[in-house]
């Protein structure tokens, strides 16, 4: 998950005098060193977009006109007001995302608990070419750990793959390939999950009903994710395709590989985003370099209205927006890489700077999103699913790997509100699953289990 | 009994929660992040407890180790995280004063000490309960071995009361330790204890249940005084004004 500021919206909007204190590029974003401290006040750059940003000046004119020469007196409170804001809308944006990622794993566990299909075990994907039904420990793990490189030697492969395309301006590759593969996802893996669901409650269809139903799913779907749509719709669109994502990675993912393959995501998700030369890392960069938002495709974005008066709709960088998920057989190089490129991605949008209304104070907070990754919204809910499939029935694992993951989110958003730049949401979340669902299973488990047998409550 | 059984004893034990839940918490962001912290360092107690037991049971070397000491030490151990809860959310306060404009906090420490309460109490009911819940839900005869045929319900009302103790201990809690009162802090642990033990008494649920219930009546009015409440304050409010 990387998070940044940047105002690359404002690129193309029409300058007025509201938008006069607008940055015409994206700023080099300052890392915050504490909340007290703002940056330096020689970046003025930065200086400026917050100065634009607030709306909440003491000084605010309705129009703004006098915005450029209250702009020296309104530093120092603009500071305080900023680190208002931040942490006002820090606490927003964490249940802004929250609510999604508790909704994904509901699904995927709801299904996990009910859908007997997902649970069983029918082959592995070409990726996890070892099999895990040795008889020894250590060849299993050996087995599971190779499974593992080569997963994310794949991985790797496709995200490097893709931060060339982009570098390369081959915009069209892209979409076809994103376009491409949400149609896969949305009415294949659809049907197969309708079709099992309905096998489990033992419900009959026929052929032109589920035909209908299918094609009118994926189709508004479709349109959803890459044109336009009502954003809640969007929203619920791209939780189901993670979930259905993260269930066939539940079904397919022999059990020690999936741990392991969880554990070594998070660690490439850190270097991918944080490492000078990593691949997420260059895309991010050339993304601010170019102005551009990167790849609202395969991004759950939880702000409205990124058009409202606001830049003019970059249709060739917004087409594949939030483009789901590559089918299983086709690419999870395909899914990893996209996910990994932008989804690891959290954008904290800055206040767009040309509304310095009071009045229009509510439209800039709903622009004010925070964007998660589908990649990091399918690895939680397979974190959660595995603990819901594999855990012996117990439902005690499956709640604390659910709050890890909370607190991971919630720590990972603290460190973005305080360093600004882009971060990766992977891996403090996976370690607290892991760790929980380690401790609960080995630990809590037969703790808890002999105090329920007794009725002993502590 | 297919869904009434699971559906009525988690009424009964998250229904009072659920109903806190939904008309104090959910609607501010700050108090679910909160609430999620609370279940956090419930959840760190509870492994810490898990592990003492288990080094127990292997050092023992017994089928079936001694629980007593075992459920005291997760007590204590929980005891513990909510006064680690407590200095972490005072700092936090202190944050957030500190960066607000004028000078107060979002949310007062007193919120604060009622949320993670009331956190502790979800996530220990939830665990107790979750996988009873489940299990009822599926085929089987209760106390089919000689036990109790009222395991469920029982269960049930104790979780509700195990929930709304946290509540109340969460706020007597964080009020002692911000007025430094040590007798407000051995009270708690010790009625924390004492619940514990008194469904040592189970399946007597004439002498567990009941004074259970009768505890979390009186903590309640306990922590309604501790939190400024008053006979007034709830004529008061009853009239409306």
């Amino acid at each position: 998950m990387i998070t940044f500021m940047n105002n690359s919206d404002s690129e193309e909007e029409p300058c007025n005098e509201r938008t006069s204190l607008m940055s015409a590029e994206s700023p080099p974003v300052p890392s915050y060193q504490d909340g007290r401290q703002a940056s330096e006040a020689g970046e003025a750059q930065a200086h400026r977009k917050r100065r634009a940003g607030s709306s909440r000046s003491p000084n605010n004119a309705a129009g703004g006109e006098h915005t450029d020469s209250r702009v020296p007196v309104r530093e120092s409170a603009l500071e305080n007001e900023e680190e208002e804001l931040t942490l006002k809308y820090g606490a927003k944006h964490v249940i802004m995302l929250f609510v999604p990622v508790t909704l994904c794993m509901i699904v995927v566990v709801a299904t996990i608990k009910s859908v007997r299909f997902y649970t069983e075990k029918n082959g592995q994907l070409i990726y996890t070419p070892f099999s895990e039904d040795t008889p020894s420990v250590g060849q299993r793990l050996l087995n599971s750990v190779l499974n593992t490189i080569i997963m994310i030697s794949v991985i790797i492969v496709m995200t490097v793959f893709l931060v060339l395309l982009y570098k390369y301006r081959c915009y069209k590759f892209i979409h076809g390939w994103l376009i491409l593969s949400s149609l896969m996802l949305l009415f294949l893996f659809t049907y197969i999950y309708l079709g099992e669901v309905l096998k489990t409650y033992n419900v009959a269809m026929d052929y032109p009903t589920l035909f209908l139903v299918i094609w009118n799913f994926g189709a508004v779907g479709m349109i959803c994710i890459h044109w336009k749509g009502p954003l809640q719709l969007q929203q619920a669109y791209l939780i189901m395709i993670s979930a259905l994502m993260a269930l066939v990675f539940i079904k397919y993912l022999p059990e020690w590989s999936a741990w392991v393959i969880l554990g070594a995501i998070s660690i490439y998700d850190l270097m991918a985003v944080l490492c000078p030369k990593g691949p997420l890392r260059m895309l991010v960069e050339t993304a601010q370099e170019r102005n551009e938002p990167i790849f609202p495709a395969l991004i759950y974005s939880s702000a409205m209205m990124w058009t409202v008066g606001m830049a003019k709709p970059d249709t060739a960088a917004r087409g594949p927006s939030q483009q789901p998920w590559d089918a299983a057989e086709d690419g999870k190089e395909h899914h990893r890489s996209p996910s990994h490129t932008d989804s690891q991605m959290s954008e904290m949008r800055s206040p767009v700077p040309t509304r310095q209304v009071a009045s229009l104070e509510e439209l800039e907070e709903e622009e004010r999103g925070v964007k998660l990754g589908l990649g990091d919204f399918i690895f939680y809910s397979v974190l959660v699913g595995k603990a819901a499939a594999t855990a012996s029935g117990d439902w005690n694992t499956t709640l604390a790997c659910f709050v890890a993951i909370l607190i991971g989110l919630c720590l990972t958003l603290l460190l973005l509100a305080v360093f600004k730049k882009a971060l990766p949401a992977l891996p403090i979340s996976i370690t607290f699953g892991l760790i929980f669902y380690f401790s609960t299973d080995n630990l809590v488990r037969p703790f808890m289990d002999t105090l329920a047998s007794h009725q002993l409550y502590i | 009994m297919a869904a009434a059984v699971p559906l009525g004893c988690a009424s009964i034990a998250f229904g009072p929660a659920a109903a806190l839940l939904l008309l104090t918490v959910l609607a501010e962001p700050l108090r679910v992040i909160v609430l999620v912290a609370g279940a956090f360092f419930w959840l760190l107690s509870l492994f810490a407890a898990s592990l003492l037991w288990s080094v127990s049971v292997q050092l023992s070397g017994r089928e079936e180790p001694p629980l007593l000491p075992g459920a005291a030490a997760a007590v204590l151990l929980q005891e513990l995280s909510r006064f680690a809860c407590f200095k972490l959310l005072k700092k936090a306060d202190e944050g957030l004063a500190a960066l607000s404009r004028d000078g107060r906090s979002p949310m007062s420490l007193r919120q604060m000490a009622y949320v993670s309460g009331l956190s502790f109490g979800i996530i220990s009911g939830l665990f107790s309960l979750a996988n009873i819940l489940a299990d009822s839900a599926g085929p089987g005869t209760v106390g089919i071995h000689g036990d109790s045929p009222y395991y469920f319900i029982t269960s049930a009302f104790l979780t509700m009361a195990l929930v709304l103790l946290h509540t109340f201990w969460g706020v007597i809690f964080f009020d002692a330790c911000e007025r430094s009162r040590p007798g407000g802090l051995g009270l708690v642990v010790g009625g924390h204890l004492l619940v514990s033990g008194l469904t040592f008494l189970n399946p007597w649920y004439e002498a567990s249940l009941g004074p259970i219930l009768i505890l979390t009546l009186c903590t309640g009015l306990w922590a309604f005084s501790t939190a400024g409440g008053s006979f007034h304050n709830v004529l008061k409010c009853l009239s409306c004004k």
